[in-house]
Protein backbone atom coordinates (compact mmCIF):
# COMPACT_ATOMS: atom_id res chain seq x y z
CA UNK A 1 0.00 0.00 0.00
CA UNK A 2 2.64 2.37 1.07
CA UNK A 3 4.54 2.32 -2.75
CA UNK A 4 1.41 2.38 -4.27
CA UNK A 5 1.02 5.75 -2.53
CA UNK A 6 4.47 6.90 -2.80
CA UNK A 7 4.21 5.85 -6.73
CA UNK A 8 1.16 7.80 -7.20
CA UNK A 9 3.04 11.04 -5.41
CA UNK A 10 6.23 10.21 -7.98
CA UNK A 11 4.09 10.39 -10.94
CA UNK A 12 1.51 13.12 -10.02
CA UNK A 13 4.88 15.08 -9.14
CA UNK A 14 6.01 14.89 -12.25
CA UNK A 15 3.19 15.63 -14.53
CA UNK A 16 2.58 18.90 -12.71
CA UNK A 17 6.13 19.95 -11.85
CA UNK A 18 6.39 19.20 -15.70
CA UNK A 19 3.74 21.41 -16.69
CA UNK A 20 4.90 24.17 -14.40
CA UNK A 21 8.43 24.45 -15.76
CA UNK A 22 7.37 23.28 -19.40
CA UNK A 23 9.20 20.50 -18.99
CA UNK A 24 5.84 18.57 -20.15
CA UNK A 25 7.44 16.72 -23.24
CA UNK A 26 10.29 15.71 -21.61
CA UNK A 27 8.07 13.55 -18.53
CA UNK A 28 6.19 12.34 -21.52
CA UNK A 29 9.46 11.00 -23.05
CA UNK A 30 10.76 10.30 -19.47
CA UNK A 31 8.24 7.55 -19.03
CA UNK A 32 9.11 5.87 -22.09
CA UNK A 33 12.58 5.41 -21.11
CA UNK A 34 12.30 4.69 -17.81
CA UNK A 35 10.46 1.70 -18.68
CA UNK A 36 13.07 0.19 -21.33
CA UNK A 37 16.25 0.97 -18.76
CA UNK A 38 13.92 -0.77 -16.14
CA UNK A 39 14.40 -3.73 -18.02
CA UNK A 40 17.86 -2.82 -19.78
CA UNK A 41 19.12 -2.43 -16.25
CA UNK A 42 17.71 -6.05 -15.25
CA UNK A 43 19.40 -7.54 -18.18
CA UNK A 44 22.97 -6.19 -17.63
CA UNK A 45 22.87 -6.99 -13.76
CA UNK A 46 21.61 -10.83 -14.27
CA UNK A 47 25.08 -11.78 -15.04
CA UNK A 48 26.75 -10.46 -11.98
CA UNK A 49 23.73 -11.86 -9.52
CA UNK A 50 23.56 -15.32 -11.37
CA UNK A 51 27.38 -15.69 -10.64
CA UNK A 52 27.60 -14.92 -6.34
CA UNK A 53 23.72 -16.34 -6.05
CA UNK A 54 25.79 -19.43 -7.41
CA UNK A 55 29.21 -18.77 -4.66
CA UNK A 56 26.97 -18.07 -1.90
CA UNK A 57 24.74 -21.79 -2.82
CA UNK A 58 28.55 -23.58 -2.96
CA UNK A 59 29.24 -21.86 0.61
CA UNK A 60 26.40 -22.70 1.60
CA UNK A 61 26.79 -26.55 0.65
CA UNK A 62 30.23 -27.17 2.08
CA UNK A 63 29.16 -25.87 5.45
CA UNK A 64 30.87 -22.68 5.35
CA UNK A 65 28.04 -20.48 6.66
CA UNK A 66 27.43 -23.19 9.73
CA UNK A 67 31.23 -22.48 10.57
CA UNK A 68 30.59 -18.57 10.41
CA UNK A 69 27.79 -19.15 12.31
CA UNK A 70 29.70 -20.92 14.96
CA UNK A 71 32.61 -18.59 14.94
CA UNK A 72 29.87 -15.49 15.90
CA UNK A 73 27.83 -17.18 18.93
CA UNK A 74 30.34 -15.66 21.45
CA UNK A 75 29.88 -12.15 19.89
CA UNK A 76 25.65 -12.88 20.25
CA UNK A 77 25.84 -13.69 23.70
CA UNK A 78 26.85 -10.11 24.77
CA UNK A 79 24.66 -8.63 22.46
CA UNK A 80 21.30 -10.34 23.66
CA UNK A 81 21.87 -11.39 27.17
CA UNK A 82 18.62 -12.40 28.24
CA UNK A 83 18.62 -15.39 25.41
CA UNK A 84 22.32 -16.54 26.31
CA UNK A 85 20.64 -19.81 27.87
CA UNK A 86 18.08 -20.72 24.91
CA UNK A 87 19.82 -22.62 22.66
CA UNK A 88 17.23 -22.59 19.65
CA UNK A 89 16.93 -18.60 20.18
CA UNK A 90 20.71 -17.87 19.51
CA UNK A 91 21.15 -21.14 16.81
CA UNK A 92 18.47 -18.73 14.65
CA UNK A 93 20.08 -15.61 15.53
CA UNK A 94 23.32 -16.93 14.76
CA UNK A 95 22.39 -18.84 11.94
CA UNK A 96 20.26 -15.50 10.64
CA UNK A 97 23.57 -13.05 11.04
CA UNK A 98 26.00 -15.59 9.28
CA UNK A 99 23.15 -15.68 6.48
CA UNK A 100 23.37 -12.23 6.19
CA UNK A 101 26.94 -11.66 6.16
CA UNK A 102 26.76 -14.06 3.19
CA UNK A 103 24.62 -12.08 1.21
CA UNK A 104 22.21 -14.93 1.35
CA UNK A 105 18.92 -12.85 1.93
CA UNK A 106 16.66 -15.67 0.93
CA UNK A 107 17.59 -17.75 3.94
CA UNK A 108 18.33 -15.06 6.78
CA UNK A 109 14.78 -14.12 6.75
CA UNK A 110 13.21 -17.28 7.54
CA UNK A 111 15.92 -17.83 9.96
CA UNK A 112 15.31 -14.68 11.50
CA UNK A 113 11.34 -14.79 11.77
CA UNK A 114 12.16 -17.88 13.63
CA UNK A 115 14.16 -16.21 16.12
CA UNK A 116 11.27 -13.48 16.61
CA UNK A 117 8.84 -16.22 16.58
CA UNK A 118 10.58 -17.80 19.46
CA UNK A 119 11.49 -14.49 21.34
CA UNK A 120 7.99 -13.43 21.35
CA UNK A 121 6.81 -16.15 22.84
CA UNK A 122 7.51 -15.07 26.14
CA UNK A 123 5.31 -11.83 25.40
CA UNK A 124 2.19 -13.31 23.99
CA UNK A 125 0.31 -12.42 20.82
CA UNK A 126 -0.33 -8.38 20.79
CA UNK A 127 2.45 -8.01 23.48
CA UNK A 128 5.25 -6.10 23.89
CA UNK A 129 8.66 -6.27 22.30
CA UNK A 130 11.60 -7.51 24.77
CA UNK A 131 15.19 -6.02 24.05
CA UNK A 132 16.13 -9.04 22.55
CA UNK A 133 13.84 -8.65 19.64
CA UNK A 134 14.01 -5.30 19.21
CA UNK A 135 17.86 -5.75 18.93
CA UNK A 136 17.34 -8.38 16.37
CA UNK A 137 15.27 -5.95 14.28
CA UNK A 138 17.65 -3.40 14.46
CA UNK A 139 20.40 -5.56 13.67
CA UNK A 140 18.36 -7.18 10.44
CA UNK A 141 17.25 -2.89 9.24
CA UNK A 142 21.38 -2.59 9.30
CA UNK A 143 23.34 -4.15 6.14
CA UNK A 144 25.30 -6.89 7.28
CA UNK A 145 26.31 -8.29 4.27
CA UNK A 146 30.14 -8.62 3.27
CA UNK A 147 29.70 -8.41 -0.72
CA UNK A 148 27.21 -6.69 -1.93
CA UNK A 149 26.52 -8.16 -5.28
CA UNK A 150 23.27 -6.26 -6.37
CA UNK A 151 25.00 -2.99 -6.30
CA UNK A 152 28.73 -3.97 -7.97
CA UNK A 153 26.11 -5.59 -10.29
CA UNK A 154 24.66 -2.50 -10.81
CA UNK A 155 28.14 -0.70 -11.32
CA UNK A 156 29.33 -3.49 -13.62
CA UNK A 157 26.29 -2.38 -15.53
CA UNK A 158 27.31 1.02 -15.81
CA UNK A 159 30.53 0.63 -17.43
CA UNK A 160 32.79 0.93 -13.65
CA UNK A 161 36.03 -0.15 -14.65
CA UNK A 162 36.13 -2.12 -10.75
CA UNK A 163 32.79 -2.61 -9.23
CA UNK A 164 34.20 -4.16 -6.45
CA UNK A 165 36.28 -0.91 -5.73
CA UNK A 166 33.52 0.14 -2.63
CA UNK A 167 33.94 -2.99 -0.58
CA UNK A 168 36.32 -0.97 1.74
CA UNK A 169 33.57 2.11 1.93
CA UNK A 170 30.90 -0.43 2.41
CA UNK A 171 32.32 -1.98 5.23
CA UNK A 172 33.48 1.21 6.91
CA UNK A 173 29.75 2.55 6.53
CA UNK A 174 28.31 -1.03 7.37
CA UNK A 175 30.28 -1.14 10.93
CA UNK A 176 29.65 2.61 11.16
CA UNK A 177 25.66 2.10 10.72
CA UNK A 178 25.44 -1.45 13.00
CA UNK A 179 27.34 0.60 15.81
CA UNK A 180 24.89 3.30 15.66
CA UNK A 181 22.04 1.15 15.70
CA UNK A 182 23.39 -1.44 18.14
CA UNK A 183 24.66 1.82 21.02
CA UNK A 184 21.29 3.53 20.15
CA UNK A 185 19.42 0.21 20.88
CA UNK A 186 21.24 -0.56 23.91
CA UNK A 187 20.89 3.29 25.17
CA UNK A 188 17.04 3.74 24.32
CA UNK A 189 16.49 -0.29 26.14
CA UNK A 190 17.25 1.52 29.43
CA UNK A 191 14.99 4.76 29.13
CA UNK A 192 11.71 3.16 26.73
CA UNK A 193 10.49 0.44 28.91
CA UNK B 1 46.21 -2.12 -1.05
CA UNK B 2 44.57 -1.65 -4.60
CA UNK B 3 45.07 -4.83 -5.87
CA UNK B 4 44.29 -6.59 -2.69
CA UNK B 5 40.61 -5.43 -3.15
CA UNK B 6 40.51 -6.13 -6.90
CA UNK B 7 41.74 -9.66 -6.37
CA UNK B 8 39.37 -10.23 -3.16
CA UNK B 9 36.27 -11.50 -4.96
CA UNK B 10 38.52 -13.83 -7.74
CA UNK B 11 40.62 -15.39 -4.59
CA UNK B 12 37.63 -15.46 -2.57
CA UNK B 13 35.95 -17.29 -5.44
CA UNK B 14 39.13 -19.81 -5.87
CA UNK B 15 39.27 -20.81 -2.20
CA UNK B 16 35.07 -21.46 -1.54
CA UNK B 17 35.71 -23.82 -4.74
CA UNK B 18 38.55 -25.40 -3.21
CA UNK B 19 36.86 -25.77 -0.26
CA UNK B 20 34.12 -26.79 -1.46
CA UNK B 21 36.04 -30.13 -3.39
CA UNK B 22 38.17 -31.18 -0.59
CA UNK B 23 34.54 -31.39 1.08
CA UNK B 24 33.11 -33.58 -1.16
CA UNK B 25 30.78 -30.99 -2.08
CA UNK B 26 29.20 -30.54 -6.17
CA UNK B 27 30.34 -27.20 -7.03
CA UNK B 28 29.29 -27.60 -10.63
CA UNK B 29 25.75 -28.34 -9.35
CA UNK B 30 26.03 -25.20 -6.55
CA UNK B 31 27.01 -22.41 -8.71
CA UNK B 32 24.64 -24.00 -11.50
CA UNK B 33 21.36 -24.35 -9.09
CA UNK B 34 22.79 -20.69 -7.35
CA UNK B 35 22.79 -19.39 -10.55
CA UNK B 36 18.63 -20.30 -11.17
CA UNK B 37 18.09 -19.11 -7.80
CA UNK B 38 19.88 -15.33 -9.09
CA UNK B 39 17.74 -15.85 -12.13
CA UNK B 40 14.56 -15.70 -10.28
CA UNK B 41 15.40 -13.05 -8.13
CA UNK B 42 16.18 -10.93 -11.07
CA UNK B 43 13.43 -11.42 -13.14
CA UNK B 44 11.31 -10.93 -9.55
CA UNK B 45 12.64 -7.40 -9.62
CA UNK B 46 12.61 -6.54 -13.25
CA UNK B 47 8.72 -5.67 -12.45
CA UNK B 48 9.11 -3.12 -10.12
CA UNK B 49 12.37 -1.75 -11.76
CA UNK B 50 10.40 -1.02 -14.66
CA UNK B 51 7.64 0.71 -12.64
CA UNK B 52 9.77 2.89 -10.68
CA UNK B 53 12.25 3.63 -13.16
CA UNK B 54 9.04 4.78 -15.18
CA UNK B 55 8.39 7.18 -12.30
CA UNK B 56 12.10 8.44 -11.63
CA UNK B 57 12.57 9.13 -15.29
CA UNK B 58 9.42 11.41 -15.06
CA UNK B 59 10.47 13.06 -11.75
CA UNK B 60 13.78 13.86 -13.82
CA UNK B 61 12.75 14.92 -16.35
CA UNK B 62 10.17 17.35 -15.00
CA UNK B 63 12.97 18.79 -13.05
CA UNK B 64 11.45 18.09 -9.33
CA UNK B 65 13.86 16.15 -8.31
CA UNK B 66 16.51 19.86 -8.57
CA UNK B 67 14.12 21.59 -7.56
CA UNK B 68 13.78 19.23 -3.95
CA UNK B 69 17.90 18.85 -4.23
CA UNK B 70 17.94 22.48 -4.16
CA UNK B 71 15.55 23.22 -1.51
CA UNK B 72 17.73 20.92 0.95
CA UNK B 73 21.23 21.18 -0.92
CA UNK B 74 22.58 23.50 1.93
CA UNK B 75 21.86 21.27 4.81
CA UNK B 76 22.96 18.15 3.02
CA UNK B 77 25.77 20.00 1.92
CA UNK B 78 26.90 21.04 5.49
CA UNK B 79 26.69 17.43 6.66
CA UNK B 80 29.04 16.41 3.82
CA UNK B 81 26.13 14.40 1.50
CA UNK B 82 25.92 15.29 -1.89
CA UNK B 83 22.86 16.79 -2.88
CA UNK B 84 22.32 14.56 -5.99
CA UNK B 85 21.04 11.58 -3.71
CA UNK B 86 18.47 13.45 -2.08
CA UNK B 87 15.96 11.06 -3.25
CA UNK B 88 17.71 8.09 -2.57
CA UNK B 89 18.06 9.23 0.89
CA UNK B 90 14.19 9.59 0.97
CA UNK B 91 13.18 5.70 -1.05
CA UNK B 92 15.64 4.01 0.73
CA UNK B 93 13.76 3.27 4.55
CA UNK B 94 10.48 2.79 2.39
CA UNK B 95 11.70 0.39 -0.76
CA UNK B 96 13.92 -1.26 -1.41
CA UNK B 97 13.31 -1.88 -5.04
CA UNK B 98 12.88 1.84 -5.80
CA UNK B 99 15.95 2.39 -3.55
CA UNK B 100 17.64 0.12 -6.23
CA UNK B 101 16.29 1.97 -9.41
CA UNK B 102 16.66 5.34 -7.72
CA UNK B 103 20.52 4.07 -6.86
CA UNK B 104 21.19 2.64 -10.39
CA UNK B 105 19.57 5.78 -11.79
CA UNK B 106 22.06 7.79 -10.24
CA UNK B 107 25.17 5.51 -11.00
CA UNK B 108 24.47 5.47 -14.30
CA UNK B 109 23.79 9.45 -14.72
CA UNK B 110 26.81 10.51 -13.05
CA UNK B 111 29.01 7.45 -13.52
CA UNK B 112 29.46 4.72 -11.51
CA UNK B 113 33.24 5.92 -10.81
CA UNK B 114 32.29 9.62 -9.72
CA UNK B 115 32.30 10.96 -6.56
CA UNK B 116 28.25 10.78 -6.78
CA UNK B 117 27.90 7.66 -8.05
CA UNK B 118 30.30 6.03 -5.20
CA UNK B 119 28.16 7.37 -2.73
CA UNK B 120 24.72 6.20 -3.85
CA UNK B 121 26.28 2.67 -4.15
CA UNK B 122 27.86 2.66 -0.98
CA UNK B 123 24.44 4.01 0.63
CA UNK B 124 22.71 1.30 -0.96
CA UNK B 125 25.14 -1.51 -0.18
CA UNK B 126 25.60 -0.64 3.72
CA UNK B 127 21.91 -0.17 4.79
CA UNK B 128 18.34 -1.84 4.06
CA UNK B 129 14.86 -0.92 3.73
CA UNK B 130 14.12 -0.56 7.43
CA UNK B 131 10.67 0.18 7.44
CA UNK B 132 9.93 -3.32 5.17
CA UNK B 133 12.41 -5.03 7.83
CA UNK B 134 10.41 -4.04 10.76
CA UNK B 135 6.86 -4.69 9.29
CA UNK B 136 7.66 -8.55 8.36
CA UNK B 137 9.36 -8.87 11.78
CA UNK B 138 6.74 -7.57 14.25
CA UNK B 139 4.52 -9.24 11.87
CA UNK B 140 5.93 -12.65 12.45
CA UNK B 141 6.39 -11.97 15.84
CA UNK B 142 2.54 -10.54 16.26
CA UNK B 143 3.98 -7.74 18.44
CA UNK B 144 1.91 -4.88 18.50
CA UNK B 145 4.15 -2.55 20.68
CA UNK B 146 7.29 -2.49 18.84
CA UNK B 147 9.19 0.74 21.71
CA UNK B 148 12.22 1.63 20.34
CA UNK B 149 12.87 -0.71 17.59
CA UNK B 150 12.19 2.06 14.79
CA UNK B 151 13.86 4.92 16.29
CA UNK B 152 17.18 3.19 16.83
CA UNK B 153 16.70 1.39 13.24
CA UNK B 154 16.27 4.81 11.92
CA UNK B 155 19.42 6.13 14.08
CA UNK B 156 21.21 3.66 12.21
CA UNK B 157 20.21 4.67 8.44
CA UNK B 158 21.34 7.77 9.19
CA UNK B 159 24.62 7.08 10.28
CA UNK B 160 24.92 5.07 7.41
CA UNK B 161 24.09 7.87 4.90
CA UNK B 162 26.31 9.98 6.81
CA UNK B 163 29.46 7.41 7.00
CA UNK B 164 28.66 6.47 3.28
CA UNK B 165 29.32 10.08 2.32
CA UNK B 166 32.20 10.66 4.24
CA UNK B 167 33.76 6.77 3.73
CA UNK B 168 33.79 7.32 0.09
CA UNK B 169 34.89 10.71 0.29
CA UNK B 170 37.92 9.39 2.86
CA UNK B 171 38.95 6.27 0.35
CA UNK B 172 37.98 7.72 -3.24
CA UNK B 173 39.57 11.47 -2.36
CA UNK B 174 37.06 14.04 -4.60
CA UNK B 175 35.22 17.04 -3.41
Amino acid sequence: MAMSVIWTVMVGAAVLCGLATGNGPAVAKGALDGAAAGVELCLSMMGVMCLWTGVMEVMRRCGIADALSRLLRPVLGRLYPGYAGRQRVMDAVSANLSANLLGLGNAATPLGLEAARLMAEDSGPGGTASDGLCMLVVCNTASLQLIPTTVAGIRAAAGSANPFDILPAVWLASVISVAVGVTAAKLFARIWR
Amino acid sequence: MDLFFTMLVPCLMLAVAVTALIRRVDVWGGITDGARAGLKVSLNIMPPLVGLLTAVYMLRASGALELLGEALSPALTAIGIPPETVSLLLVRPVSGSAALGVGAELIRTYGPDSLIGRTAAVMLGSTETTFYTVAVYFGAAKIARTRYAIPAALCADAAGFLAAAWAVRLIFGGT
